[in-house]
């Protein structure tokens, strides 16, 4: 940035901050026992909490997975009944969106990272962050709810009118659950973005923003945005079925299609909203372990950003073959593989992040490559989805299914694995069991290709989704699938274990075990309740390797903040050619 | 020709239709490979390559490349332009039915289908049609959402109630291939298959005679007819198993329990409420499943069914 441009200069007093390596005061000593966590405001503590439920979340919806895998041992009947299963392939497909996907990245590891990325305190509105995890917890009761009343088996997507008619109070219970817990991601998303426009540290510039912040930002547009439209449909949803009025049910004068576009209105941008926040993980790791600065940072920030507006446009592509309008499908197609390309472009710039870098595959690293790999492939077969005349013979086969498991499992849930284990010595001062971690990184990638590839297979040969029986032929790739669910299952089994020992028994971790450059980073292992004891001040990008650690350490030197008394105030002031 | 992704895909039995769905689908999946191995490739090298020696590595400053860049945004895009103008013809043409197309009436309802012909004829589950000569099926849903799915035509549309949609397509040779049901519908939403059944143009001539005019005989051999070709049977049992329903052995004058408490004699008016309104009255033990058939059966067929199932011992 040049000298001459109209910025405000201000010229800050400075010293360094280095952060201690045997901090005796931490977020965690700070307030403790059941009600200090209940009822905290601290952005750690509550992003913890988050993480717990959604683990809960995943154990149960991924205990269910296993179950269906298993029913699908044998084509009809292996051991449960065909309704069990078709109560059970909703209530997982249901959690693993909302309860788990959608919450996983931004409301969990976002809620720890994203403040102490912008060197802030907490996030701008605390109480309202609480507030946020208890409405999660209200839909979650609902949901509970759903399942004492009878259960529902609409599928996730609950289509009208087989969802409004005669299917009983588990649908409305539900459906009310999932409406609860819309609040809690618009409060999250608004959240971010006042704390990402207000309170960043001095120095942290637009153009020095960590990638994460920038995917968060995204995210959060499309969460505020979206959200309210399916509260909308589902309220809508909820009158025809308590009320009887024709709104979607063609039997009371309603049109089943337009339900169709209000949910996909909603679950198309939500599909990003699960996904983008892994973009920010990815670049984050991606640039720590090849100590390297990320290529092309402006492409990746603004395809976050350009992801997040043109996945509004493209929902019809779920309904290519509902009876939409000739003039629709053609549009949404189009709109289709226009944002393939952002996504691809991101692709190709962490790859080329690799190029001359230092690179050291430690488990999050692992985890990268894996994602690479693996979101690769459901980019590629969403390409095929997109394509009009092939999604109609594809279209609602299992072809579907294994596309999105690649790219939720296969990207925003491998994302998130690399995230965790990234951030894990951050968040709990503990270090995980190294090879442990890597077996089970191995373990993943092998059972998710053994569960999910030979459903490409089975899908393009005609084999629809959410069958419980199925014909003959297509025995041998579903018993493939199930033995693969079984190997993804110990893989997560494992995980669990040296994640819990580690919090027990593990090494204790340095303030910065991977040497990296990012500002959160510069915080004691756990951070302290207030995340720094001073008030950073950023003069590099966060992904300059190339200069010194101790610029990554410097804070506001202001006499009664800080401990450290030996270190000279030096004066530096914000912008970048001086340092 | 053999192609690299054949086994992905089922035979192609109506090449006006699947041809161009096929030559896309291999043209996606082989460019795809080509892009993942080179990515893969990239991967493994430069994670070899540039593994590191120690923590005080030095490492280049590359902030961007625009030549870099622009190349492999305009190349992919290139690419998938190509894709999209591509599957847009061939969805044209999934839409645009020959004009000399036979027509044949579906309709899908939980859990099976019927096939209407022009002189009458009626079939449950079972599609009949001539080789080589464009086919137009044009269907509806009497209850929820269901989806029309012969894979190996490549061709598959939504069955929405209250409103009509069609696909079409021109098998090439006899033989038989599976419908699939596909938008989710219940129970037994994964029984819900049927087949087509291709004839060579005359024995399908013949066959259409055979079963011309529809549903004749006695009374109660017309019923008998009506509760195969209406699908009673895939919830009712006619030999007392349970199924989704209660069987029809004996039902005549058996008393009923229902989930409101009361008992009710299966009598004629019953049988005739239990058809066209199955909400009023729900059998206890049993869920609100069944579809109404207001509308669906005139009432004599309703009579004669009802002599049917006075016959069921
Ligand atoms: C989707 C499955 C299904 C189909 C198809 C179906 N039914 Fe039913 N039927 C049921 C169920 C479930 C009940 C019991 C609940 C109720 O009374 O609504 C029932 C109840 C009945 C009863 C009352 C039985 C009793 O023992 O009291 C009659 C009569 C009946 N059906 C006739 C028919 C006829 C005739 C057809 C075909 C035209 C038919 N059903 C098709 C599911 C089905
Ligand atoms: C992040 C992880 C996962 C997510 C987000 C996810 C999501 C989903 C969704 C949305 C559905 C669709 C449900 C529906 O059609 O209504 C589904 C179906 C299914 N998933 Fe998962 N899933 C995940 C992990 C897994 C795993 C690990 C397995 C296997 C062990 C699995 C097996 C299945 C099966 C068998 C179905 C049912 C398919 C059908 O009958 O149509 N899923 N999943
Ligand atoms: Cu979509
Ligand atoms: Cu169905």
């Amino acid at each position: 940035m040049a000298i001459t441009e109209a910025k405000k200069m201000t010229t800050l007093q400075v010293k360094r901050f280095k952060p201690s390596e045997n901090p005796t005061n931490t977020f965690l000593t700070d307030e403790k026992g059941v009600w200090a966590w209940m009822t905290t405001v601290d952005h750690k503590k509550i992003g913890i909490m988050y993480l717990v439920a959604v683990a809960f979340f995943f154990a149960l919806a991924g205990f269910l997975a296993i179950a269906l895998r298993t029913e699908l041992w044998t084509p009809a009947k292996t051991f449960i009944e065909a309704d069990t299963y078709n109560q059970l392939f909703t209530l997982h497909g249901a959690m693993m969106v909302f309860f788990v996907l959608v919450p996983s990245i931004p409301a969990a590891l976002g809620n720890f990272i994203l403040p102490m990325q912008l060197g802030a305190k907490d996030v701008a509105f605390p109480r309202l962050n609480l507030a946020s995890l208890y409405i999660y917890v209200a839909g979650a009761i609902f949901t509970f709810a759903a399942l004492a009343s009878g259960g529902f088996d609409t599928g996730w997507t609950f289509y009208t009118p087989y969802s409004s008619d005669g299917n009983g109070a588990g649908v409305i219970w539900v459906t009310l659950g999932v409406f609860i817990l819309g609040f809690s991601s618009i409060l999250t998303g608004t959240n971010f973005i006042t704390t990402i426009h207000k309170l960043r540290a001095p120095g942290i510039t637009w153009d020095r923003l960590p990638l994460n912040i920038w995917a968060l930002y995204a995210t959060s547009i499309i969460q505020v945005l979206a959200t309210p439209v399916l509260a909308i449909t589902i309220l809508l949803l909820s009158f025809e079925n308590i009320m009887d009025i024709g709104i979607f049910d063609p039997a009371l004068g309603g049109d089943p299609v337009l339900f169709q576009h209000f949910f996909w209105f909603y679950s198309h941008p939500a599909v990003y909203i699960m996904i983008v926040p892994g973009f920010g993980i990815i670049s984050e790791v991606i640039s720590t372990f090849s100590k390297k600065t990320v290529f092309g940072y402006w492409a990746i920030a603004l395809s976050s950003l350009a992801i997040a507006f043109i996945g509004f446009l493209v929902w019809g592509h779920h309904m290519f073959t509902s009876g939409q309008s000739a003039v629709a499908t053609t549009v949404f197609s189009f709109l289709t593989f226009l944002v393939g390309i952002p996504t691809g472009i991101k692709i190709f710039n962490w790859i080329a992040t690799l190029y001359r870098g230092s690179i050291d595959m430690k488990t999050p690293m692992l985890y990268v490559f894996i994602f690479l790999f693996l979101f690769s492939i459901g980019g590629f077969t969403g390409i095929m989805l997109g394509a009009l005349s092939v999604d109609i013979h594809l279209h609602d086969t299992y072809y579907v299914v294994a596309h999105f498991h690649y790219v939720m499992m296969g990207g925003t849930l491998i994302a998130l694995l690399a995230g965790l284990h990234y951030w894990w010595p951050k968040m709990t001062g503990k270090m995980y069991n190294e090879k442990l971690a890597q077996i089970s990184a191995v373990l993943i990638f092998i059972g998710f290709n053994m569960t999910f590839l030979p459903q490409f297979i089975m899908g393009a040969q005609g084999m629809p989704r959410r069958y419980y029986n199925y014909i003959d032929q297509f025995t041998p790739f579903h018993q493939t699938s199930t033995i693969g669910s079984y190997i993804l299952g110990v893989a997560f089994l494992i995980i669990l274990y040296y994640l819990v020992k580690s919090l027990f028994s593990g090494e204790k971790a340095p303030s910065n075990p991977w040497n990296s450059r990012g500002l959160e980073w510069q915080s004691t292992s756990p951070p302290d309740f207030h995340n720094f004891d001073h008030t950073p001040v950023v003069i590099n990008g966060p992904y300059d390797y190339h200069k010194p650690m101790e610029e990554f350490q410097l804070g506001l030197a202001v006499s009664h903040e800080g401990h450290d008394a030996e270190h000279a105030p030096a004066e530096v002031d914000t912008t970048e050619e001086k340092a | 020709m053999g192609r690299l992704f054949d086994f992905m895909l089922p035979d192609n039995k109506s090449p006006l239709t699947a041809d161009s769905t096929d030559g896309l689908f291999h043209f996606i999946n082989e460019v795809s490979l080509i892009f993942l191995v080179g990515i893969t490739i990239a991967l493994i090298y430069f994670a070899i390559k540039y593994k590191r020696k120690s923590e005080d590595d030095k490492t280049p400053v590359i902030t961007h490349n625009n030549t870099l860049e622009i190349t492999w945004s305009v190349i992919p895009l290139l690419i998938v332009m190509v894709v999209f103008g591509w599957g847009y013809s061939g969805w044209l043409n999934l839409k645009a039915v020959p004009n000399d197309a036979y027509e044949i009436q579906a309709t899908g309802y939980k859990w099976n289908w019927n096939f209407n012909y022009e002189n009458g004829a009626q079939t449950l589950n079972e599609l009949h049609v001539p080789k080589g000569r464009p086919i137009k099926v044009v269907m509806q849903s009497r209850d929820v959402l269901h989806s029309f799915f012969i894979p190996d035509y490549r061709v598959k549309h939504d069955v929405v109630p209250g409103r009509y949609t069609y696909v079409w397509f021109q098998a090439e040779e006899t033989g038989e291939s599976v419908i699939f049901c596909t938008e989710y519908c219940g129970t037994s939403h994964s029984d819900m298959l049927a087949k087509v059944i291709v004839h060579e143009p005359n024995e399908f001539e013949q066959w259409l005679e055979l079963n011309g005019g529809g549903i004749q005989g006695t009374p109660v051999e017309q019923g008998e007819q009506l509760v195969s070709l209406q699908g009673c049977q895939t919830c009712h049992s006619i030999d007392g198993s349970p199924k989704i329903g209660p069987t029809f052995k004996g039902i005549w004058e058996r008393e009923q329990q229902l989930t409101d408490g009361s008992t009710v004699v299966v009598d004629e008016n019953y049988i005739r409420e239990s058809i066209l309104y199955p909400g009023n009255k729900v059998v206890a033990g049993y869920q609100n499943v069944m579809s109404p058939y207001e509308g669906r059966l005139s009432d004599d067929e309703i009579t004669n069914i009802i002599e049917y199932l006075k016959t069921i011992n």
